[in-house]
């Protein structure tokens, strides 16, 4: 029993390690003076001086940010309504409709960018933020339906009901009952949408015009050319930020919950 | 306070009548139990007074007024929902308080109306719990608080009890009445359980099909039941096909029982030579080791017994058909199977039923 748990317990730490030791490795050689990644390690803080200068990345950067803040508020309203929709009414094609929203979830992202690609060639829109835009939010949608859609399953209607016959208006019903019951959900799928948009690559490198790129774009073109440890130091910033939303995503996943 | 009235409601699922022609009034401050197996229609009925449920056909008239048109929020109802239905993000203060912040009534207002509809139900000091941190006793108790302290018109009970076990069901069994009584609402309630029907109500009315087959008081109901699905649906019910011979003076009949024997009773209808069903309670019948078989009195023989503390069921073959009776365990002993026995009952307890 006891060797036993030993291992289980050397196991753990080896997967941690696997996963955490390349990261934090790439983080520590951001603040390291050499741009040849040589050692000994000398603290210095030269390559986030570097980035504060690079108009480049920080554009990217910018564009990246506003793409996925702009991607999360209509992907999450769209999906939130059509999670409502497929939990509250019944109409013709709706088990087709739920059937079709696994498709992009599975399909490589590969094949979706070349499809998008074509497509808006075909139908005239253009290269650029807009169509990166376009492709994110097609792209995230199915993630907040089911996220929104798996809170709306658990949910007791009894509780609308009861809140109507205690006297309250279809609308103080929703904002003070279902809206409280489904926000988790919400938020959850709010967050979803955030990191599949700003994490995106494959898409936005296809739709993106020569000049204008999102953050992964940028640095993937910055990797290809030879690259010094400015790129350690704004993927440390992303980590950051993604750690922030996946730490606020478990937080509400509890929040008024099944607490 | 108010009365409730149902006029011709008819209310179809597909093809399948849900309400099937349904007229009855309940009386101011009086507690109507709605009794009948799933799918009969009560629940139905009771969605549709509450507004949930929009009418084919038929009026539903809270204190005269048509009510066809307003939507749930504005009928002035309290319900009490089978799961209870509190809001799971609330405090129990809070899930109090909803009815009465929805209607926009002052704070101090809402903060006294919620210490007293919480005192009303015993539950005061637990204000600040969420209902996941209460037992099922208490949750019901706060959904009752929440349902009242709007002071509705009418009451709603959606198969209260139906979630609370035996013993505890029965104390709050009590404490629904004590409160009905306290606040003097109209209460309507839908059960499946007869004997709660039976404990709760001042009347009942006993659903099938989506129409009503029976209403009254439920010693009435349960005493003089008019068909045979009512006496079987509210306890327990041995049926007697029989013939009619001879009409005697004073009203009474005599009738030729299947099960050999003759029984002399009175009829609501009939006439020599038809074919009656007479229902027989088991706890009416007297069991005798000997005796003479004769008018209102059979032979049989007990198959078997089954003892359960405070009477006794035996089943006993009599002619081709087997009855039950129960019998209270006043004398110690019971009588083994396979003994010959007398069964005897009194005229007035054979109710001539419709099949």
């Amino acid at each position: 029993m006891k060797l036993g748990s030993a291992l289980l317990a050397a196991h753990l730490w080896l997967v941690l390690a696997f996963l955490y030791v390349p990261i934090v490795v790439m983080a520590v050689f951001g603040f390291n003076a050499s741009p040849l990644y040589a050692l000994p390690f000398q603290f210095d803080l030269v390559w986030y001086r570097e980035l504060a200068g690079n108009t480049k990345l920080i554009d990217a950067g910018i564009h990246s940010v506003g793409i996925a803040i702009v991607n999360t508020i209509i992907a999450t309203a769209l999906g939130t309504m059509a999670a409502l929709a497929f939990a509250r009414y019944q109409f013709r094609g709706k088990t087709v409709l739920q059937l079709l929203l696994f498709p992009p979830v599975a399909v490589p992202w590969l094949v979706i960018g070349t499809a998008m690609l074509v497509f808006f060639y075909w139908i005239d829109i253009k290269r650029g933020l807009f169509a990166i835009l376009l492709g994110h939010v097609a792209l995230s949608l199915p993630y907040v339906i089911v996220v929104v859609g798996a809170r709306l399953a658990t949910f007791p209607r009894a509780v609308e009901e009861a809140a109507a016959t205690l006297g309250a208006t279809p609308w103080q019903t929703f904002r003070r009952v279902t809206a409280p019951l489904l926000a988790p959900g919400v938020i959850g799928g709010a967050l979803f949408a955030f990191a599949v948009s700003f994490d995106q690559f494959v898409i936005s490198y296809f739709l993106a015009p020569p000049g204008v790129t999102t953050l992964p774009v940028e640095i993937y073109g910055a990797i290809r050319k030879g690259f010094t440890p400015e790129i350690n130091a704004i993927s440390t910033i992303i980590i950051l930020v993604s750690m922030g939303a996946l730490l606020l995503t478990a937080r509400f996943y509890r929040f008024g919950g099944e607490r | 306070m108010s009365t409730v009235a149902v006029t011709d409601a008819v209310k179809k699922y597909d093809a399948v009548a849900a309400l099937d022609g349904v007229t009855m009034t309940f009386r101011d401050g009086e507690f109507f139990g709605l009794l009948g197996p799933s799918g009969s229609g009560k629940t139905t009925l009771l969605r549709a007074i509450a507004g949930f449920v929009t009418l084919d056909r038929g009026q539903v008239l809270i204190d005269g007024q048509d009510v066809g048109g307003v939507p749930v929020h504005a009928r002035n109802i309290g319900m009490v929902f089978q799961n209870y239905a509190l809001f799971p993000h609330m405090s129990v203060a809070e899930n109090v308080a909803f009815g009465l912040e929805v209607r926009g009534r002052p704070r101090e207002d809402v903060a006294q109306s919620v210490k007293d509809a919480l005192a009303m139900v015993r539950l005061g000091g637990l204000e600040q719990r969420k209902p996941k941190q209460l037992s099922g006793g208490q949750q019901q108790r706060v959904a009752l608080a929440r349902a009242l302290v709007t002071r509705p018109k009418v009451l709603l009970l959606d198969e209260p009890l139906g979630a609370l076990d035996k013993h505890l069901r029965q104390e709050m069994q009590v404490e629904l009445r004590r409160i009905q009584r306290q606040v003097g609402i109209t209460t309507i309630f839908v059960t499946h359980d007869q004997e709660e029907a039976l404990t709760l109500s001042d009347r009942i009315a006993i659903f099938d099909s989506g129409r009503i087959i029976q209403e009254g008081a439920p010693m009435a109901v349960y005493e003089r039941p008019v068909t045979r699905f009512a006496a079987g649906f509210l306890g327990e019910a041995n049926f007697l096909p029989g013939r009619v011979t001879a009409m005697e003076t004073g009203g009474l009949a005599r009738v030729a029982l299947d099960i050999g024997g003759e029984a002399l009773c009175g009829l609501s209808s009939g006439q020599v030579g038809q074919t009656v069903l007479l229902a027989l309670r088991p706890e009416k019948i007297t069991l005798a080791a000997d005796g003479r078989a004769g008018v209102n009195a059979v032979r049989g023989k007990v198959l078997d017994v089954v003892f359960s503390g405070n009477s006794t069921t035996y089943r006993i073959a009599v002619g081709e058909q087997v009855m039950v009776l129960f019998r209270q365990n006043l004398a110690q002993g019971t009588v083994a199977p396979g003994t010959d026995v007398v069964l005897s009952w009194s005229p007035d307890h054979l109710v001539q039923v419709t099949p």
